[in-house]
């Protein structure tokens, strides 16, 4: 458990997640609109998204499922009957002066996310919700010195919401929780889990209490669109709310922003009198009724879910916790890793997709599907090393290459010359140039410097520009030293 | 039930309607009345009866997931009283 030292003792922050999550669908949750993301303002607007008299809302049947699909995916209970509400507000960018949302019968009811800690444990966090609604359109402010610019192509979007239990202890599970439900999500194509683009967001309630004792009063930091910023805004809020209960104050509940360039969170004092949404159920939509069959039948064509492929990639190929992770955090990376594995030594293969290729992609800023490395092409490397054609030292020399050129290891190894030495007589050879060259050490060595061992090793191989093989060096190195 | 002339107030502003001090007193005598007129309701015990949501037995009308509607921003924009650049166009509102 980590507490916040302050003047007075520990501290315990108490943290609760809100994610609305855009849900994958061609057309919008009631209307028959485009959802496509950058589209020209306003193009993709029925009248019933820009809110004119007499238009009714009929809901896509996609965005039903979706929501059920993920509710699965949480492993949470399906509500096979919930219900539409009103929640009424006035701003600029919801011409309907509502939102269709569901309040006390949503669609989805408690689940629960594992989340993997950095240091390879786990959690397990509650789910309280997941409901469907509708999103709002998009306030641009930097278009006019006295105008707002509204472009209502996201109005009526399908949104779900995701409500955690106040379940977290850390900026750090906060992060690893987003992080878990936007894996989850992508293996299950219901959202595309794209923060920069808005079809993520988050809001976020954090509260601080001396531990042990009752939650304290929360403040809701709205709207932060990226998992560092999630994290960054916990940690400055819970030192804000210390602060002041340790001068005396107390903390007003109150919506506050996360100010991307001063890195404070600050109040949101025109939102406070808005909070009474008189929600009521919206008299132009039937209550939902979902047939039980109909969801078994979403049950049996859901993926394998990150979790259960995290527990087969330990059992099956012996993985460390913290490798299965960042394996199955992806689903792309983990198809990756499978194909590269099969019938390879699964640790090797782990090694190499998580280390070099990883590392590469990390630095190039591609994604795993842009690989110039092919899995059929990295598993071609690995035969290589596995059947001494080439040395681990070698081959980090050549996947360079692969990384550069996309061409076949087996290709770069004969192009370049770099197939391991491992003929004795030319080992021998080399290894008694070295020798001679370096009399004084080898008789250092003898008088006890073992040290001095790594130092030959060194030098052969670079003779053999290391194209030797090191076991064979080790042996034969060892027998003219000793002998 | 009656209301006080701080609720009546509070509703019009949630609802964005601009009611002059003088006319709260009226206004909440009005809605006074209906309320109590709507309470007569409470007389029947619904206790076990569930909710009507509809008058005919229809269940909620679902449509595919196909793009059907839009593409017709200036039919959309037509209302607006400012637009620009395909945009509507409203007074700043800034958090």
């Amino acid at each position: 458990m980590s507490y916040i030292q302050g003047e007075t003792g520990d501290w315990e922050i108490v943290i609760g997640l809100e994610v609305h999550a855009q849900v994958i669908s061609n057309a919008k949750l009631f209307s028959g609109a485009a959802t496509e993301f950058g589209a020209e303002p306003n193009s993709q607007v029925s009248f019933v998204d820009a809110a004119f008299p007499g238009m009714l809302p009929v809901i896509n049947e996609h965005c039903i499922e979706q929501a059920v699909r993920t509710g699965l995916g949480l492993k949470a209970q399906i509500n096979l009957q919930s219900v539409f509400d009103r929640k009424n507000y006035f701003y600029a960018d919801l011409p309907q002066g509502y939102q269709i949302s569901q309040f006390q019968q949503p669609i989805v009811g408690k689940g629960e996310i594992v989340l993997d800690l950095p240091d390879g444990s786990s959690r397990t966090v509650g789910v309280t919700r997941l409901h469907l609604e509708q999103d709002a359109g998009k306030s641009l402010h930097d278009q006019h010195p006295a105008k707002t610019y509204i472009d209502l192509n996201r109005s009526g979007v399908a949104l779900m919401e995701i409500v955690s239990e106040p379940d977290m202890r850390s900026a750090e599970e906060a992060g690893a929780y987003v992080r878990k439900l936007r894996s989850i999500l992508r293996y299950l194509g219901t959202c595309d889990g794209n923060m920069e683009e808005g079809s993520m967001r988050c809001d976020v309630n954090v509260s601080v209490r001396k531990p042990g004792e009752p939650f304290g009063t929360r403040c809701e930091i709205k709207n932060v669109n990226s998992i560092r910023f999630v994290m960054q805004a916990i940690e400055y809020e819970a030192r804000r709310q210390i602060e002041i209960i340790e001068e005396g104050g107390k903390i007003d509940q109150e919506t506050r922003l996360w100010d991307t360039t001063k890195f404070v969170t600050r109040s949101m004092r025109s939102k406070e009198e808005a909070h009474d949404y008189r929600y009521f159920p919206d008299p132009d939509l039937l209550p939902l009724e979902l047939d039980p069959e109909w969801v078994e039948d979403i049950k049996k064509t859901l993926p394998e879910l990150p979790d259960d492929k995290k527990a087969r990639f330990i059992a099956d190929y012996k993985l460390s916790p913290y490798d299965a992770n960042v394996l199955v955090s992806e689903k792309a990376r983990a198809d990756f890793y499978e194909s590269v594995a099969k019938g390879r030594d699964p640790k090797l293969a782990a090694n190499w997709v998580t280390g070099e290729l990883f590392g590469y992609l990390n630095k190039a800023g591609k994604e795993i599907e842009e690989s110039p490395v092919s899995a059929e092409n990295l598993g071609g490397l690995i035969d290589l090393i596995a059947d001494n054609t080439i040395s681990g030292r070698i081959a980090k020399e050549v996947f360079e290459a692969m990384f550069e050129t996309g061409e076949k290891a087996a290709d770069i190894v004969e192009k370049k010359g770099l197939r391991q030495v491992t003929d004795t007589g030319a080992i021998e050879g080399s290894i008694d140039a070295v020798l001679a060259a370096n009399a004084d050490k080898v008789a250092e060595f003898r008088s006890g410097k073992d040290k001095l061992f790594g130092f030959f090793v060194g030098q052969v191989m670079k003779a053999t520009q290391g194209k030797a093989n090191p076991a064979l060096v080790n042996e034969i190195l060892t027998k003219k030293l000793k002998g | 039930m009656s209301l006080d002339k701080a609720t009546v107030a509070k509703i019009a502003h949630l609802a964005r309607i601009k009611v002059p001090e003088e006319e709260l007193d009226h206004l909440a005598g009005e809605l006074s009345q209906i309320l109590t007129f709507v309470e007569q309701l409470n007389e029947v015990d619904t206790g076990n009866v569930p909710p009507m949501t509809s008058v005919a037995a229809q269940k909620l009308r679902r449509r595919k997931d196909e793009v059907t509607d839009g593409g017709y921003r200036d039919a959309v924009l037509s209302n607006g009283p400012e637009t620009a650049e395909g945009f509507y166009v409203v007074p700043k509102v800034v958090e």
